[in-house]
């Protein structure tokens, strides 16, 4: 018997040991749900997708998505443009294709800038309680008091429809869930013993709200996260949809449906394609959201 | 010793009456009152920063249409853009409560309250159609759902509302106006289709209506389920079976009273989905309401008719989650009122 | 017997059936309650004395279901009735109380309203009858300022309180057979013997027959006339209380009456029966109890003992029985 193992250190990493057995105790239950794992791998080609499709136009196995053929507007599907033209002469296909890296993109730096400002005013607002607790929320409910949209369109009309300020505008609107979900946890893991012991062995606040309140909050985060990016996208196309959106000529399923919508009476799968994928992608980020939170916390019931 | 029967049960009376639930109920009410004024100030003064923030001016007409400087000076005069900042937040606050919210800027002459009160009617139709249907639908959805739960109609009736839920309203409204409108025309040679253009009390209602309400309905649906199950497991459930009441009873009495209190407090975020829904909804059908001209609003940078809408909605929805506090509150006995 | 029982279950069956397998909660279980008799029927948690009482009823909730035996109440067969004969009958000719009486009442309903919705379901009192009998009812159940009390919601009232109006409850259409499910356990001793008083006093005047569930031992004596003793969902000792108490003959009984501590003889430890409840899917084979059993022989683990009339009116399930495995054994101080 070796004594090195006698001397542990004095925040036990005993809540390592429980999160490795909850992740892998989690992929076991998440992978037994066959709408998750449908969704993940949706949402798995997807963000192939978006990686491979200049590759794949680079190889001429798609068509470029910018450009134009004044000729042939709105043609039907054919085997070099299998979705046919779209107003501008376009290759509808691969503008679809091409689409998904607007609405991935969206989703995953939206997410990050919520989780971003979410995070810090919900741990600090939960760790601290009292005074900074109350003032902070009601610096979020002042802030929850804006219908999010009319925000959104707000701050994209003030500072202009550049990818930049979309980004910046629906992350800006939508971190109080995340916010508050984050401070209810955290309030209620204060009062847990091992923070208690922590903080009787004089850990900075910093040292235990990484390591031991961070990690168990992760779960829930994530799955937050993954339905906040849905949302996020379903905003994006929104926007683009009502003109405020990315601006032309870079494909966005938002601004697809919104060019597909004026020829909708004769062409109407110019709006119809766009709005399928979307569709798609919502419905596969949901089964994955559901799936994560399923296997992340099996408390929750459905 | 006498012990004061009457005396004694008099100052219970008041003592009651005085600690009772309607005094505290009224205090609440006043408390959750004040409250909306700083929220709806300060909705109001972010917006005003926000729209003041704004790069160039709102006469700005792109190269080669630029108006003179004559021109744009006396509208600025007239919008009372000439003053400073903070005179001209002061102003806005005292008009606003006046309910005066300034000229259009894209309408010269139209004030922003009465192209407001134009758009009005159709939006409230829109939205009161949609509210008449999500809430019976929804709640006989999931009452439905959870009775008969894990059986077929369970399933098929959760695939609905999580189909609902997720596909985003416009994505609805599109994909129906494509099978159910054009599709339909198409396919019938233009017998039997709906339409999707403009709103009134007719079939032009049905697709908006439709497409605003999947999700609400999808919200209430789960929301009930989720209730009813989680009441139907309840002890009192089989005291009420055990006293020889009827079904009607247990489930219409003693199970919905209870599994319906939460499915009130969705109401709030209800009617908040179903005026920003709103915006979307009438821009895809070409509904003239309140939310198709805040989206003109905002592409053509009409400030006060951005701040306008901004604030009524906010103030709105503020107000309607007030009145779902309260609901809940008065019909939940066991609520502490603090 | 010339006067027949007012109530008669005979090899009464109750399974669940669960994906885990069948759980045969009720195993052939017969016994009977006179008119205005007080009968106790006692064991642990899982013994299957609720799903009786449920059965009796036709309460057993899914995935449970009667299967088997028959239930007589003044003649009539319970268990064939139809939905609106059942309705009929639960509330008013049978009562049933249950044991937590904050979650076993509406929150959301006045404690008088739920009184009185049990008069007006059954028909025999109209609405203004009803409603003039609620506060009398309160009265009875010794709930003080009954008048104020109709008008309060359940979790305004005390757990004694809560307790004692749902007995009022189950009072309302005066039935014949009150049905008590553990009414004293979520209580404090105080007003457990409160509860057990007021049945008593409701027994002697009203007329009403009592069940009293329960695995308190200590409450059966000061309440009931008889006693039976279910184990594994079967009956395993039935008798009238001082036999029971004085003479236990089944070795589950008297392990029961043991482990209840005494004053008057000083015991170092506590005695608890060692072991758990038989898992009821896949029961032990002969006597149920026999794993548990310090008295068993070889016959005990091969062959289920029948009920046996040890006595006049004292029945025992057992090879052994106490009478001889005392004699056996030199008696403890």
């Amino acid at each position: 018997m070796s004594t090195s193992a006698a001397l542990l250190p004095i925040e036990a990493d005993l809540d390592a040991i429980e999160q490795v057995g909850l992740w892998k105790d989690a992929w076991t239950r998440f992978r037994r749900n066959r709408l998750a794992i449908i969704g993940g791998t949706v949402v798995l080609l997807l963000v192939l997708d978006a990686f491979l499709a200049p590759v794949l136009e680079a190889a001429h196995l798609i068509a470029n998505p910018l450009k134009q053929d004044p000729v042939n507007l709105y043609a039907s599907a054919s085997w070099s443009h299998p979705m046919g033209l779209d107003a501008l002469g376009r290759d509808l296909m691969s503008r679809l294709m091409f689409g998904a890296q607007i609405s991935l993109t969206i989703g995953v730096l939206v997410q990050g800038i919520i989780v971003l400002i979410g995070l810090s005013i919900g741990l600090t607002a939960g760790y601290f309680g009292g005074k900074i607790d109350n003032l902070l929320m009601r610096f979020t409910d002042v802030w929850f008091a804006f219908p999010d949209l009319l925000f959104v369109l707000v701050l994209v009309s003030v500072f202009g429809a550049s990818e930049l300020s979309i980004f910046a505008a629906i992350g800006l609107v939508n971190w109080v869930n995340l916010a508050r979900i984050v401070r209810g946890l955290t309030l209620s893991l204060r009062e847990r013993e091992f923070v208690e012991a922590a903080r009787a062995v004089g850990s900075s606040p910093l040292r235990i709200i990484s390591r031991h309140i961070f990690p168990n909050i992760l779960g829930p985060v994530i799955v937050t996260i993954t339905f906040g990016i849905p949302q996020a996208i379903f905003t994006e196309a929104v926007l683009s949809y009502l003109g405020v959106g990315i601006p032309p000529p870079t494909p966005s399923w938002g601004t697809m449906i919104h060019d597909g919508y004026e020829a909708i009476n004769y062409a109407p799968m110019q709006a119809g394609w766009p709005a399928i994928a979307i569709a798609i992608t919502m419905l596969a980020f949901t089964f994955l959201g559901d799936g994560l939170r399923d296997a992340l916390d099996p408390r929750m019931r459905k | 010793m006498p012990t004061g029967g009457r005396p004694i049960g008099g100052a219970f009376l008041l003592f009651r009456v005085l600690r009772g639930r309607p005094a505290r109920l009224g205090i609440f009410v006043l408390r959750r009152v004040l409250w909306m004024v700083p929220v709806v100030f300060f909705v109001i003064l972010i917006t005003f920063v926000l729209a003041h923030l704004a790069p160039g001016s709102p006469w700005d007409r792109g190269a080669g249409r630029q108006l003179s400087a004559a021109v744009i000076h006396n509208r600025n005069v007239t919008y009372g853009l000439d003053k400073p900042y903070w005179q001209q937040f002061l102003v806005y606050i005292w008009n606003v409560a006046h309910l005066n919210f300034g000229l259009s800027f894209q309408f010269q002459d139209q004030s922003v309250s009465g192209l407001l009160l134009a758009g009005w009617p159709y939006t409230l139709t829109l939205g009161l159609t949609a509210f008449c249907l999500i809430v019976p639908v929804g709640i006989l959805l999931g009452v439905v759902a959870a009775l008969r739960q894990n059986s077929k109609v369970d399933y098929i009736a959760t695939a609905f509302a999580t189909l609902g839920a997720t596909i985003p309203n416009f994505v609805i409204a599109i994909l129906l106006i494509i099978v159910l409108g054009v599709g339909a025309r198409n396919a019938t040679g233009g017998n039997l289709w709906l339409p999707f253009s403009g709103i009134g009390l007719d079939s032009r209602l049905i697709l908006p209506v439709i497409a605003i309400s999947a999700l609400p309905i999808a919200y209430v649906a789960r929301l009930t389920r989720a209730s009813t199950l989680e009441i139907l497991r309840q002890e009192y459930v089989r005291t009420a079976w055990a006293k020889g009441l009827p079904e009607r009873l247990v489930i219409g009495r003693h199970v919905l009273l209870n599994a319906l209190i939460p499915v009130i407090t969705a109401l709030g975020p209800i009617f908040a989905f179903l005026l920003t829904g709103s915006v979307i909804i009438e821009t895809v059908f070409s509904i003239p309401g309140i939310g198709s001209t805040f989206v003109t609003a905002v592409n053509a940078r009409d400030y006060p008719m951005i701040l306008a809408t901004t604030i009524l909605f906010s103030f709105v929805i503020a107000a309607v989650n007030l009145v779902v506090d309260i609901l809940y509150v008065v019909i939940d006995p066991r609520v502490r009122l603090s | 017997m010339s006067t027949e029982p007012l109530l008669r279950v005979e090899d009464l069956e109750s399974h669940f059936f669960t994906s885990a397998g069948v759980v045969r909660a009720v195993d052939k279980v017969s016994f009977h309650v006179d008119a205005g008799e007080t009968v106790a029927i006692v064991g642990e948690s899982g013994c299957g004395k609720t799903v009786t009482a449920l059965s009796i009823l036709s309460l057993v909730p899914d995935p449970g279901k009667v299967v088997g035996g028959q239930v007589w109440f003044r003649g009539r067969d319970v268990l064939g009735m139809n939905r609106h004969e059942i309705q009929d009958f639960r509330g008013s000719e049978v009562a049933m109380i249950f044991q937590d009486p904050m979650t076993s009442l509406n929150p959301v309903l006045k404690i008088g309203f739920q009184i009185k919705e049990t008069m007006t379901a059954h028909h025999r009192f109209d609405r203004s009858q009803a409603a003039a009998r609620v506060v009398p009812l309160l009265n009875k159940v010794r709930i003080p300022e009954a008048a104020w009390r109709a008008r309060d919601f359940p979790h305004q009232f005390s757990g004694g309180m809560r307790q004692r109006a749902m007995i009022a409850m189950g009072l309302a259409n005066e039935p014949a057979l009150l049905i008590a499910d553990e009414p004293t356990t979520s209580l404090d001793v105080t007003v457990q013997a409160q509860i057990i008083e007021l049945l008593r006093d409701i027994n002697r005047d009203l007329g009403t027959a009592v069940i009293l569930i329960t695995h308190n031992l200590a409450i059966v004596a000061s309440l009931c006339s008889r006693v039976i003793v279910m184990y594994g969902g079967r009956v395993v000792e039935s008798g009238s209380t001082t036999q029971i108490f004085e003479h236990p003959q089944h070795p589950y009984t008297w392990s029961l009456l043991q482990s209840i501590p005494r004053l008057d003889q000083p015991r170092d430890q506590l005695l608890t029966i060692a072991g758990l409840p038989p898992d009821l899917r896949r029961p032990p084979s002969g006597c149920l109890f026999h794993p548990r059993c310090r008295f068993r022989v070889e016959r005990c683990l091969k062959e289920e003992p029948p009920l046996v009339e040890v006595s006049p009116g004292h029945w025992a399930r057992c090879w052994v029985t106490m009478k001889k495995a005392l004699a056996d054994e030199p008696t403890r101080g």
